[in-house]
């Protein structure tokens, strides 16, 4: 599947750095037009920082790293985004001094053909009305749609979506799933970082299974059952 | 009635509107810090010595090439601003990544500098500044005598005040800054070329000390150490309003002043101490001042 199709994303032997400490040690993978590939692995496999390095967020990293075929290892954060990538950090980053209107139309557009407003408010109707309401005075589910819907504006097509159902009740993690499959169906490339296996494994193309700051492995959707016993071991649980 | 608390109501009137001119320079001063510290994280020793080359600029400006006070309070900002842009560029940058105290150390020996070039060049006997022709004069309200100037610097500084507040509060542009001053990586990552926004943030914020000093330029002696006094008020201002907070930097400049000059009339032995009382009563009942948010 992905052979034929063009590569969004092609990283190759990243290394990245907080300060001193050495986090990635090579990670290698590929993510084509409109897949959807995971990176699983272990609290601290690195997979927060996969994405952080790919945004250029870590204080140093070497390797290759191409978006769209663009090298982007030298270039500063804001030209990254402008190469149409869409972010939803860990901690979901909404800006509390901004009201949740200001959040969802502050980022510029990163490319052609965002979502109008109508559509992103059919997708997340609880963010509807909700405008004029402090951004971190939303429950922490809307929150999450608030941080996803704001990318989906811009006219990124490659979203990097990092633990979006972390600590969020079944119904809401039920109606993100309804939103990625629905954003699939639109073509957009996606990155999801993801505990939660259940929610990622139905969803996903791929998934790249991360440990030590490196990828260990690679399993296509049909290989799932077969690898499962190995998966469980990898991620411990 | 022409007596208020046993004092003649035009002493009263008149120290009022003291107090509200100081405050007006109190309030425009201590938001360019607020500002600078809230996307910098630079506590910018240099405002007092950059209020300084403000009138400094409007003077030679006037002196040398015939500039008007009118172009003088847009040339001036915009000069004195620049040099704040190169300031950022070359010093400031480097630091950002450092404790507080580079930035304070930096932006205070660059005040000593800045200071020590001026006094050179022009001594520190003080040099004055015209009152421009359209504001010349005053109105007698029948309680008081009020000089037009003056009462231009209050409601100048009012709108450069408030009109401030109302783009970063109301616009879009401020919607960048505030994020910025919360989390700028995040912004970076979402497109935003933050490096320039705080070159320019700095170089607005260096503009507003600018503006004040052409602003009081007719009023005070134009002289190297015109900053250096009324800039540590100033800081005391920022202290009470709470570092960083735009709406509290305001009120509490204007609200300080008056103050100031009420206590003029009411206790004149007080009147050089009172805001750095008010400073440490606040610090002891809300250490992050009166508008900033707890920590
Ligand atoms: N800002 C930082 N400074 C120094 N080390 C960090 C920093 N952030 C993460 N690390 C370290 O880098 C390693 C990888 O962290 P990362 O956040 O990428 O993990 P992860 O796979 O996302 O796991 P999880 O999100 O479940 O913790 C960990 O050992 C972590 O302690
Ligand atoms: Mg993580």
């Amino acid at each position: 599947m992905p052979d034929a199709t063009r590569e969004i994303l092609r990283v190759a032997d990243l290394h990245a750095f907080y300060g001193e400490s050495h986090v990635l040690h090579g990670v290698d993978f590929i993510v084509s037009e409109g897949e959807l590939v995971t990176l699983l692995g272990r609290n601290g496999a690195g997979r927060t920082t996969t994405l952080k390095a790919v945004l250029g967020l870590v204080d140093r990293r070497s390797g290759s790293i191409s978006v769209g075929g663009a090298e982007t290892v030298a270039l500063p954060p804001h030209r990254i985004a402008r190469l149409g990538i869409g972010y939803c950090p860990e901690e979901r980053g909404i800006f509390s001094s901004l009201t949740v209107e200001e959040n969802l139309l502050l980022l510029p557009e990163v490319g052609a053909g965002g979502m109008p407003l109508d559509e992103i408010y059919e997708m997340f109707p609880n963010l509807r009305g909700r405008g004029a309401t402090q951004g971190t005075r939303l429950s922490g589910g809307e929150q999450q749609m608030l941080a996803l819907a704001r990318i989906l504006r811009t006219g990124a097509r490659l979203l990097l979506l990092d633990e979006i159902t972390e600590g969020l009740a079944p119904v809401i993690v039920q109606s993100l799933g309804d939103a990625i499959r629905r954003l699939k169906e639109h073509g957009f490339t996606i990155v999801m970082v993801e505990q939660n296996f259940r929610f990622a494994a139905p969803l996903a193309d791929r998934h790249y299974v991360m440990e030590h700051g490196r990828v260990i492995e690679m399993i296509r959707k049909e290989e799932l059952e077969g690898k499962m016993a190995a998966l469980h071991e990898y991620l411990g649980v | 009635m022409s007596e208020v608390f046993g004092i003649p109501i035009q002493a009263f009137l008149g120290q009022l509107l003291i107090g509200l001119i100081n405050g007006s320079f109190y309030a425009i001063l201590s938001l360019g810090l607020a500002v600078i510290f809230g996307l910098l994280n630079i506590i910018n020793f240099t405002h007092g010595a950059q209020y300084m080359m403000g009138a400094f600029v409007a003077w030679m400006g006037l002196k040398y090439l015939g500039i008007n006070y009118w172009a003088a309070l847009l040339l001036s900002p915009l000069v004195v601003g620049l040099t704040g842009v190169v300031i950022e560029r070359l010093c400031l940058r480097r630091l950002y990544q450092l404790d507080h105290l580079y930035g304070l150390l930096l932006t205070f020996g660059l005040a000593l500098v800045v200071e020590g070039l001026f006094r050179q060049g022009y001594g520190i006997s003080g040099l004055s500044y015209p009152v421009p022709k359209l504001l010349q004069g005053g109105e007698n309200l029948g309680f008081m005598y009020l000089p037009i100037y003056r009462a231009w610097v209050v409601v100048a500084s009012l709108v450069v005040c408030f009109g401030t507040w109302y783009v970063i509060e109301r616009t879009k542009l401020g919607a960048y800054l505030r994020a910025g001053t919360e989390n700028p990586r995040l912004l970076q990552a979402f497109g935003i070329n933050v490096p320039v926004m705080v070159t320019l943030t700095y170089g607005f914020g260096v503009a507003l000390a600018a503006f004040a000093g052409v602003l009081a330029a007719p009023i005070y002696q134009v002289n190297p150490v015109m900053g250096s006094n009324l800039v540590i008020v100033v800081f005391a201002v920022v202290v009470i309003g709470g570092m960083g907070s735009i709406f509290g930097s305001i009120v509490t400049g204007l609200g300080l002043g008056v103050v100031e000059g009420l206590t003029k009339v009411f206790y004149p032995e007080a009147s050089a101490v009172v805001v750095f009382v008010i400073m440490a009563l606040v610090l002891l009942v809300r250490p992050a001042g009166l508008f900033g948010r707890e920590a």
